[in-house]
């Protein structure tokens, strides 16, 4: 038992990811399957930092700028925690629960909005109630989690498929809902959802100023800032990399929370009904009320993941809750591979990286070396390129129509990993329902030593596997 | 005896109907709300039609709207509830076989329209320039130039069928034996990739692509219109016609007959000897060439279009599906009627920019009460 503990504490100069979780393992742990923190943060610093050199070499080299690369890294970064976030939320639905859910931009349009009109300035128009943006967050997140209560209790036996699509109308029910303009202002109040034209409120991500205000921090920010302008890089892309690292906090304790509850006694419940829901039911456990709890904690940080991404901005308007956003987090999940929350960190990462930024990228690169001067329209990128210039043909495709580009690969990634590989990168890591490891208990039948796992481990697996296996049993409720 | 016999039956009644509203299962909770919904909204109408509060003239109105759009719609859906009931699973990309339609057989329509006059390029991508012509200019009514708009709606057809079949070779060939699941999310993959691509072509704005409709105004006495949108009546003649035509098919030829029994039990029909295969590429063949046609007259008789009208089609073309449960194409026909009515006569009650909530709702009430649809999921053709 004295073992995990100096197992977690190294790991506290890579990153910050597991140093606040470092006490609350070895207990956890010893009575099922660890979470494997230490390879799994060297896997995402791995990613991570392959990523970033790659994209900053590729953007000096290429002449895009010291800027403009740092301004893509930092968006990446964003992006990448939002849809990590995102992942892991619907990892709980899909990945552990196997409820296909895709109706997750309506889950975060509830939240947004809710944030908004209890944020916006009583004075405006939509009006709010002026309220402090925590209290915001907390009610959007109560407001989507309570929507998602509302849809999954008459909905629980519904086909997966039916599911999918319940959930699919609910999102654009609410999207329309938003949109319309009976509910711009309703009644005779002035309070609503602005209809069409949105509604605009104080932006979550003025966090950053508040912290800047504060004693120490707003000192180191204020030095990052004159490093980052001596080198090049604009005040705005570090401030936003300052509410980035907000949202990095959130994907850890999002990570934190999830991987806590798969491996509690109601996890193992979630993951028994996704693997067989009538034989956990015949074992005498509440589906309903697992799938239930899973369902509505889940819509509720969507709703939390709305409110930190739309939140950020200064308006919002039912645009922004395309169902489109919906298959952005389900890209990154299935890119990580359901069922895995490091996984879900992962493919939210590399999903911003390759695929949402990626085209945008390219476009930046393909301004800095061929300029802007490319034809409006198909019509004359190929005239032109009739004329002997493909370069039109090129920048008509990356540059002017980059977001195209970028659904596009969207829908051939999603696509490629359906044919090759359905499991995600990581799906071999997804976690089975049972309390122990089943695939050790052939080695130590044999009284050999358990064969997997991290050598500096073993020793002490070896002792506490038998009691494991015996409290796990018995603990499951 | 008598009395104490009646004394416990009532009781018993009384028990049952205490257990019965004191734990009712969400779904006889939904249905009772249904019907309870349906009956008020019946008399509502009622009410305002004896008041005067509205006049016979509107309902019809709306009515008529209703069954035209529930044509385009069930075009589609039979399509959707083809490839459901044999390929088994949600094909998210249907809606985007509708703007492949659309796009494909417009083009078409414009070449033949104005060959000669102007650029192969400004007639295929809709004029992109200010230059180009117009749909008016071109003439693209159903009088001025009939066979461009004929040889269009061929084309919409012929080229949705090939680009859907492609489609099929290049992804779900590859999958046949995965699982339902995992096609829907690889259909979702293949509607963004082909509507995008799409979109690099004609970009993701709006186009007209046709004249304003010719209006007929000397009607005989005994139709209820008092004039008649020839673009509408397009619509409605080639879509009863294609709708009748696939029943005669479905019921009269072998194919047919293959086709229901695939959608029955396809180990079964494997045994039995049919061609899965080829029941397969008959499955695209008609759903896809369907989904074209609706496409291509929907823009007939809007005239504005852009890549998101298939999407945005789409969940209304499942509502259909799942009203007339799964995988039934009569099913999805009844649905679509359903539907196409919802969207349009729930104007009475509601402003027009939450018809479509009002059609969403409809279809999640009817996916928790039955699940079946309405016509109790007969899942063959």
């Amino acid at each position: 038992m004295s073992d995990p503990d100096p197992d977690g504490d190294p790991e506290t100069d890579t990153a910050a990811v597991p140093d606040d979780e470092g006490p609350d393992d070895p207990e956890e742990s010893s009575a099922m399957i660890r979470p494997e923190w230490r390879s799994d943060l060297l896997l995402v610093a791995k990613v991570v930092l392959a990523t970033y050199v790659g994209f900053f070499v590729v953007g000096v080299l290429s002449g895009a700028g010291v800027n403009a690369t740092v301004g893509t890294i930092q968006s990446i970064t964003f992006f990448g925690a939002i849809f990590a976030l995102g992942a892991l939320a619907l990892n709980l639905h899909w990945g552990y629960t196997g409820m296909f859910n895709i109706g997750i931009a309506g889950f975060m349009a509830i939240g947004a909005y809710t944030l908004s009109i209890a944020v916006a300035s009583p004075d405006g128009s939509p009006a709010g109630f002026g309220l402090p943006i925590p209290v915001g967050i907390v009610l959007g997140t109560i407001a989507a989690g309570l929507a998602g209560l509302v849809l999954v209790i008459p909905t629980l036996r519904v086909r997966a498929d039916y599911f999918a699509i319940v959930t699919l109308g609910f999102s654009e029910i609410v999207r329309l809902s938003v949109q319309s303009r009976s509910l711009r202002q309703i009644g005779d109040t002035a309070y609503g959802t602005g209809g069409g034209q949105g509604i605009r409120a104080t932006p979550v991500d003025s966090v950053v100023g508040w912290l800047f205000d504060q004693p120490i921090v707003g000192d180191v920010g204020g030095v990052l800032i004159v490093l980052g302008e001596t080198v090049g890089i604009a005040s705005s892309v570090l401030e936003r990399g300052i509410y980035t690292l907000v949202l990095i906090l959130f994907v850890v304790a999002f990570y934190v929370l999830l991987t806590r509850i798969a491996h509690s006694p109601f996890g193992r419940v979630l993951k028994a009904i996704r693997e067989d829901e009538l034989a956990a039911k015949s074992l005498g456990k509440r589906t309903d009320r697992a799938k239930i709890a899973a369902f509505a904690l889940g819509c509720a940080l969507m709703g939390l993941v709305g409110t930190l991404w739309m939140g950020s901005r200064t308006h919002i308007s039912p645009d922004n809750f395309m169902p489109l956003i919906t298959f952005y987090v389900f890209v990154a999940l299935i890119v990580g591979g359901a069922g895995s929350n490091t996984g879900s960190v992962i493919g939210g990462f590399a999903f911003a990286a390759f695929i949402f930024e990626g085209p945008r990228f390219v476009r930046t690169m393909v301004r800095a070396n061929l300029g802007t001067d490319f034809p409006r329209t198909a019509h004359g990128a190929f005239a032109e390129l009739g004329a002997g210039d493909p370069s039109a043909l090129i920048g008509y495709v990356l540059y002017q129509q980059a977001d195209e580009v970028r659904y596009i690969v969207l829908g051939v990634v999603l696509i490629v990993l359906m044919i090759k590989r359905p499991d995600g990168l990581l799906g071999h890591r997804k976690e089975i329902s049972a309390g122990v490891d089943l695939s050790r208990r052939g080695p130590v039948a044999d009284g050999g030593r358990p064969a997997v796992g991290s050598d500096d481990r073993a020793g002490t697996e070896g002792e506490t596997d038998d009691p494991a296996a015996t409290n796990g049993g018995d603990r499951d409720e | 005896m008598g009395v104490g016999n009646t004394g416990k039956g009532v009781s018993e009644l009384v028990d049952e109907v205490r257990d019965r509203l004191s734990s009712p299962s969400s779904q006889e909770l939904f249905a009772l709300l249904i019907v309870l919904g349906i009956v008020v909204l019946a008399l509502d109408l009622v009410r305002r039609l004896a008041t005067g509060e509205m006049a016979f003239g509107r309902l019809w109105r709306y009515t008529w709207n209703g069954l035209v759009d529930s044509l385009y719609i069930a075009l589609a859906a039979i399509g959707l509830s083809m490839t459901y009931s044999i390929l088994r699973f949600a094909n998210f990309s249907h809606g985007d076989l509708v703007t492949t339609g659309a796009f494909s057989g417009w083009a078409v329509a414009w070449l033949i329209g104005g060959w000669g006059v102007y650029g192969i390029g400004e007639l295929v991508l809709f004029s992109p320039t200010a230059a180009g012509p117009t749909g008016g200019e071109l003439g693209m009514n159903v009088l001025a130039s009939p066979v461009a708009i004929l040889v269009g709606l061929v084309a919409a057809a012929l080229l949705t069928v090939a680009i859907a079949l492609a489609i099929d070779r290049l992804v779900y060939r590859r999958m046949r034996n995965a699982s339902g699941i995992s096609l829907l999310i690889a259909s979702v993959g293949v509607a963004l990739a082909l509507r995008y691509i799409i979109g690099v072509f004609w970009t993701v704005e709006s186009h007209s692509a046709t004249a304003s409709a010719p209006i007929l105004e000397e009607i005989p006495a005994w139709l209820p219109f008092e004039r008649l949108n020839l673009h509408e009546l397009t619509l409605v003649v080639t879509a009863v016609g294609l709708i009748v035509g696939l029943h005669l098919l479905l019921q009269y030829t072998k194919l047919g007959k293959a086709m229901r029994a695939m959608a029955d039990n396809k180990d079964l029909a494997l045994i039995t000897g049919i061609p899965t295969e080829r029941v397969i590429f008959a499955t695209w063949t008609i759903g896809a060439g369907l989904a074209g046609v609706a496409g291509y007259l929907i823009v007939l008789d809007r005239g504005q279009f852009s890549i998101n009208i298939g999407w945005f089609l789409l969940l209304l073309i499942f509502a259909a599906v799942i009203l007339g449960g799964i995988g039934s194409i009569y099913g999805a026909l009844v649905g679509s009627l359903v539907i196409g009515l919802t969207i349009n006569v729930s104007l009475i009650w509601i402003p027009a920019d939450l018809n479509e909530i009002a059609a969403f709702t409809l279809m999640i009430l009817i996916l928790i009460v039955k699940p079946d649809g309405l016509l109790g999921g007969v899942e063959t053709a």
